[in-house]
C-alpha cells in the first residue's frame, strides 16, 4: 500500500494516493471539473481537453484526467485563463462537425449541449468547418452519425475494454479523423460487433443512437454502463 | 425619449418572429418604452435608424449581406435572433455542396419537380452566396439569442433588459439551442 500524501487544489488541502489522476482526486473532494471524453471505469485518454487545470510551476495547462498526482502539487481549477480556454475548446468542438441541435435526435439529451450551456456558449467565434460526414445506418439496431461525433473515443474504449469486441477504432488524423467499424466497413457488415449497445449508451452526443429514436426523443443510460463496470470491477 | 426597434428576417423560416409575437400582451410593455418602426409586419421600405435591430436568419444571398451591412450601419445595438442568425443552423447544411449543386438538387433533381425543372432566375431574387454564414461572420453582433426558435420569455427578457438600460445576461439557465 502506497503512502498517501497531500496536494492543494484551489488552495484547499486534499489527500491523494500515488497513481491517482488529478481528476479522480478532484472528484473525491467534490471539486467540479468539466469533462467530455472521460468516462468512469474506462482508461483516460485526454482527448477533449476540457478538464485542463493549472499546476504551479508548470508552464502548460494539463488535462486533469491524464495527469497523475505528485507530492506538493499546487493545482488550480478556476481562473480566467482556464475559463477562456474551456470556452474556446467547446466552441472548437462545435465548429468541427455539423451540430444542428434543432434537428438532432439527441437534442435536450446531449452531454455536449449541456456542457456548452454550462460554459455559457452563446455563439461560436470560429468559422464552422462543415465537413462532409457520413451517416452509417447499416446496423439493424443502431445508427452512427459522424456529423455529431466529437472523437471522444468513449465508444472505442468501451468496446475494447468492457465488451472485449474491439470493433471500433479511429482512422485518419485531425480534420479527417473518423470513428470506424472493423477495417472501415459498414457497421451492419461487422462480424465482431455483438450489438450490445454499450457504445450507444456511453456516447455523449447524438453520434451513436438507437435507430428508432426520433428528434429530441433520445434516452440514453450511461449510468447503467458505469454500474456494470463497477460491478465487474473492471480495471483497465 | 422612446427607443426605436427594427426587426427583419433574412435566411430564416420566420419562426423566431412568431416567437416574438408570442410575447403576447407583454408587447404593451415593449410599446411603452419603444416604437417598432420596422418589421416584416410594418410597411416601410428601407431599414431606418434604430436603437435596437433584431435580425432573424442566416446570410444566404447577396441581398441578405447587403441588408445586414445596411442594418448594422443604422443600428446602435444589433441582436442575432435564433439559431439561423447565431449558427447558420439548418440553412448551413448546404455548405457541404456547391451552390450550383444545391440549386440543382432543389429545382431540377428533386422528385417533386416535373421533368422540366427550372431554376428560378428572377432579378428580384437574391443570388446564393458560396457559403451560408451566421451574422457575426459578416457584421459585429452585440447580443446573441440562440434557440430554434428562442422562447418568447427569453426574447422578452433580452428586450426588457436592453430597453431599461441594463445588460442582458444569457447564463446557463437561459441558454437553449434546440
Ligand atoms: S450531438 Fe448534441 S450538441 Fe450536437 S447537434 Fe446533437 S444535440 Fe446538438
Ligand atoms: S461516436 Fe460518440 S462515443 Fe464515439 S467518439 Fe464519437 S462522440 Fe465519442
Ligand atoms: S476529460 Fe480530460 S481531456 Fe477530456
Amino acid at each position: 500500500m502506497n503512502a498517501s500524501f497531500t496536494i492543494t487544489i484551489d488552495n484547499q488541502s486534499v489527500e491523494a494516493t500515488p497513481g491517482e489522476s488529478l481528476l479522480e482526486v478532484c472528484r473525491k473532494a467534490n471539486i467540479p471539473l468539466p469533462v467530455m471524453c472521460d468516462f468512469k471505469g474506462l482508461s483516460p485518454v485526454g482527448a477533449c481537453r476540457l478538464c485542463l487545470v493549472e499546476i504551479e510551476g508548470v508552464p502548460k495547462l494539463l488535462p486533469a484526467c491524464t495527469t497523475l498526482v505528485a507530492p506538493n502539487q499546487a493545482v488550480h481549477t478556476q481562473s480566467d485563463k482556464l475559463r477562456k480556454y474551456r470556452r474556446m475548446i467547446i466552441e472548437l468542438i462545435f465548429s468541427e462537425r455539423n451540430h444542428i441541435c434543432a434537428i438532432c435526435v439527441a437534442n435536450n439529451n446531449c452531454e455536449l449541449q449541456k456542457m456548452a450551456y454550462e460554459l455559457g456558449m452563446d455563439h461560436v467565434r470560429f468559422p464552422y468547418l462543415t465537413p462532409v460526414c457520413e451517416v452509417d445506418a447499416s446496423h439493424e439496431k443502431y445508427v452512427m452519425d459522424h456529423n455529431r461525433c466529437i472523437l471522444c473515443t468513449r465508444c472505442v474504449r468501451v468496446c475494447s475494454e468492457i465488451e472485449g469486441a474491439m470493433t471500433r477504432d479511429v482512422m485518419g488524423r485531425g480534420f479527417d479523423a473518423r470513428i470506424i467499424t472493423e477495417f472501415k466497413q459498414p457497421w451492419g457488415d461487422s462480424t465482431g460487433c455483438t450489438s450490445c449497445g454499450k457504445c450507444v449508451q456511453v456516447c455523449p452526443t447524438g453520434a451513436l443512437t438507437p435507430n428508432d429514436a426520433a428528434q429530441g426523443r433520445l434516452k440514453k443510460n450511461p449510468e447503467l454502463v458505469a454500474l456494470l463496470i463497477e460491478k465487474r470491477e473492471a480495471k483497465p | 425619449m422612446k427607443k426605436k426597434i427594427g426587426t427583419v428576417w433574412l435566411g430564416g423560416c420566420s419562426g423566431c418572429h412568431m416567437s416574438l409575437l408570442d410575447i403576447d400582451e407583454r408587447i404593451l410593455d415593449v410599446a411603452a418604452l419603444a416604437d417598432i418602426v420596422k418589421s416584416p409586419v410594418v410597411d416601410s421600405k428601407e431599414f431606418p435608424d434604430v436603437d435596437v435591430a433584431i435580425v432573424e436568419g442566416a446570410i444566404i444571398t447577396d441581398q441578405h449581406l447587403t441588408e445586414v451591412r445596411h442594418i448594422r450601419a443604422h443600428s446602435k445595438i444589433l441582436i442575432a435572433l435564433g439559431n439561423c442568425a447565431v449558427t447558420a443552423n439548418v440553412p448551413a447544411y448546404r455548405n457541404r455542396v456547391t451552390k450550383e449543386e444545391a440549386l440543382k438538387c432543389a429545382y431540377v433533381d428533386a422528385s417533386s419537380n416535373d421533368s422540366a425543372g427550372q431554376m428560378p432566375d428572377s432579378p428580384e431574387l437574391g443570388k446564393l452566396l458560396d457559403r451560408v454564414r451566421p451574422l457575426h461572420e459578416a457584421v459585429k453582433v452585440d447580443y446573441y439569442i440562440p434557440g430554434c426558435p428562442p422562447s418568447a420569455d427569453l426574447i422578452f427578457y433580452v428586450l426588457s433588459e436592453l430597453l431599461n438600460g441594463r445588460t442582458p445576461n444569457l447564463d446557463k439557465e437561459k441558454l437553449k439551442y434546440g
